[in-house]
């Protein structure tokens, strides 16, 4: 594929994958388990749907079929979609949302970090500021993490159940594919050993110090949301999502 | 409005002979537009009825996060989405800073929090309305907002300092959420299609009674307000701030090209104000007590948070317990 | 939240001089409490100083009527929670 081909890819795949993560975020409004934490919640959802809306708005431009930042987001479907599977999977419990949001914080920190020093400089000047926001992000869910996991016998239980099921999805944050190589090689996405391997060693610090266990390496790992092939929730995702845009397709203006 | 019904335990106001000396100073504190502070010492009743007042306009901030909740993973655009999300965010915001100034009156707030789960305290009518379409989104901030902003600026001169200075602090963050809300519903009825537009006037239909409701009833039915003015925990009466916001309302009203649901609100030239007719007190009251369309669904969205969040509050004490006890070892 | 405890939060704004006392938050320990403080009294602000205190932690003067009569805007006694001061805009609000 040309250099440009890729970038849309992987601008899309940024977006999307902000995105539908800010959507599960959203779903939580009222429903956190304390006061503070709807602050929290609603702050980091805030931060991923600006960002995402950064990565759209430079996506369009380079697509250049007429669409905007909002048709990419709303008129898309499922199998169009590049978010990271990691991203949709649902809420659940605290545990869950706060594995989700570690995993996920670790690889958007490392992305975003390299994407500052990007050849494209629309990037790294998108990635330097989303990366204050992201590293904020990281601190708060890996603290989560510790708290869940070194708290109570209960809560071990539940975070260590958490990072059983959603490990199957961190193979997709580290395995790179075509897309990934082509920018990594024009020096417009990140090393993808290097993003690997710093996910990696964090990953297993913070777990250890709360006392959880990893995942095996050679766990066989779910993937496919890169190239648009998804897990069940993401259709239902979108259905709501993008309802009022495509119930009332002629509206221009909302 | 947040005192819709706010008991002060007074059936009368006292005379100043019927009053103790401390309780004399204070009134002539109140009198005096001085700010009555947590150390100061105050009547029991005025501490209590503040505790109510303060407890259930914390307990509105954060259940009326639920019905624009209902709409935040439907926003139709990036923009409307983000635009949502900060004022559901602002308004959590407002209620914790609400929940810390009761606490300044000695009130416990997962006290308080539990009595609104057990339908004990009450919250703003307004919120056991459903939001049925997108425009519900618009017509809640311009009318919702906007009526609580027409209370808040008032109470900004609340006698007591820490409510006082949380209404400012509310009022400077909530001035652009009437504004977005109306910006929403304008460009609909500007460029939007006809069912848009229909949109637009059926979210007029069903919200523009139950945001006048929000002003609570009226004054003479009202035996608590006299004592809460007296106290300057309530700085104007019910009726008035009804009217003030109705008179700054409609000609917005017509200029969205929209419609009231009240076939008698017209101008008076005589009065220099808009004449509008009766509430339903029936269904004002209903709601209060319990029997409006979203008042058991609100609650148990609130309450299974709360009680589900149980093992993550605990959770985190016990890890910081536990990190003390290593810092101490160590 | 009485399983979190209250502390006391002050800020110092990019171009302040000091700390002002701005509210309390709950929470289960400092780091949460700073993280808390930061989400809900620093939203709108970049680059401030925050402290957080545990609310118990704090002395007060004792207040004497006299001096709340003749020194009402100068905040200076708190048990709990006391908010911003008011801001220079209050007058256009």
């Amino acid at each position: 594929m040309t250099q440009t081909e890729a970038l849309k890819e992987y601008l899309l795949r940024l977006a999307d994958s902000d995105m539908i993560l800010g959507q599960r975020l959203c779903e939580l409004c009222g429903k956190a388990p304390a006061l503070e934490e709807e602050m929290a919640l609603m702050n980091v959802a805030l931060d991923l749907v600006g960002q995402a809306r950064n990565w759209y708005e430079y996506a369009a431009e380079l697509i250049d079929d007429g669409r905007d930042a909002d048709k990419l987001a709303f008129r898309r479907d499922a199998h169009e979609y590049r978010n990271l599977l990691m991203t949709e999977q649902p809420n659940e419990d605290y545990a869950v949302t706060m594995g989700r949001q570690f995993f996920f914080d670790v690889y958007h920190y490392f992305t975003l970090k390299s994407l500052t020093e990007s050849s494209d400089e629309r990037i790294a000047g998108i990635a330097a500021k989303a990366l204050k926001e992201v590293t904020y992000h990281l601190r708060r869910s890996s603290e989560w993490v510790k708290r869940f996991g070194d708290g109570t016998e209960e809560s071990h239980r539940r975070m260590q159940d958490a990072v059983d099921i959603l490990w199957r999805f961190t193979g997709e944050l580290i395995t790179p594919d075509d897309t990934d190589r082509v920018m990594a090689e024009a020096g417009i996405g990140p090393d993808t050993d290097q993003l690997a391997k710093d996910w990696r060693g964090m990953v297993n610090e913070v777990l250890t110090q709360a006392t959880l266990t990893p995942g095996a390496e050679d766990a066989w790992m779910y993937m496919g949301g890169k190239h648009g092939e998804h897990t069940e929730h993401l259709g239902f995702i979108l259905a709501e999502m993008q309802f009022l845009q495509r119930a009332y397709p002629d509206a221009t203006t909302w | 409005m947040y005192a819709q019904l706010v008991e002060t335990g007074a059936k009368r106001l006292k005379t100043k002979e019927e009053m103790s000396p401390e309780e004399r100073d204070f009134q002539e504190k109140v009198y005096a537009e001085t700010k009555i502070e947590p150390k100061n010492w105050m009547p029991e009743g005025y501490r209590k009825t503040l505790i109510r007042q303060i407890s259930q306009h914390a307990h509105s901030e954060v259940v009326g996060m639920l019905p624009e909740g209902n709409w935040v993973t439907r926003a139709p655009t990036l923009k409307r989405k983000l635009q949502l999300m900060a004022k559901i965010q602002d308004e959590a915001g407002h209620g914790l800073y609400l929940y810390s100034a009761m606490e300044t009156l000695g009130a416990d707030r997962d006290e308080e929090i539990e009595k609104l789960h057990q339908g004990k305290a009450k919250y703003s009518s307004i919120f056991n309305y459903p939001t049925l379409n997108w425009a519900d989104m618009g017509a809640v901030g311009w009318l919702v907002d906007g009526a609580a902003i027409v209370n808040q600026v008032v109470l900004q001169r609340t006698s007591y300092g820490p409510y006082s200075r949380a209404m400012i602090r509310i009022c400077k963050e909530e001035s652009f959420h009437q504004r977005q809300g109306y910006q929403i519903l304008l460009d609909m009825m500007r460029e939007g299609t006809e069912e848009q537009k229909a949109m637009v006037q059926d979210a007029i239909n069903r919200l523009w009674w139950p945001a006048l409701m929000m002003f609570g009833p009226h004054d003479d039915e009202s035996p608590n307000s006299q004592q809460s003015m007296a106290w300057k925990i309530k700085r104007k009466s019910n009726d008035e701030l009804r009217q003030m916001f109705i008179d700054q309302t409609v000609p917005q009203l017509e200029f969205l090209g929209c419609t009231a649901p009240d076939p008698d609100l017209k101008w008076n030239e005589e009065t220099g104000h808009y004449d509008f007719g009766e509430i339903n007190w029936q269904e004002f009251y209903d709601v209060l007590k319990g029997n409006g369309p979203c008042n058991r669904e609100r609650i148990k969205t609130r309450k299974n948070a709360i009680d589900e969040g149980a093992w993550v509050r605990e959770a985190a004490v016990a890890y910081a317990e536990k990190q003390k006890q290593r810092a101490q070892a160590a | 939240m009485s399983e979190w405890r209250l502390y006391e939060v002050f800020v110092r704004s990019k171009h302040g001089l000091n700390h002002k006392h701005v509210g309390s938050v709950h929470a289960a320990d400092a780091e949460m409490a700073m993280e808390n403080a930061r989400d809900l009294y620093t939203r709108r602000n970049e680059g401030v100083s925050i402290w957080v205190v545990p609310s118990d932690a704090i002395t007060a003067s004792a207040s004497d009527e006299k001096e709340v009569l003749f020194d009402p805007s100068e905040d200076k006694v708190y048990r709990h929670a006391s908010f911003y001061k008011l801001p220079d805009e209050v007058g256009h609000m």
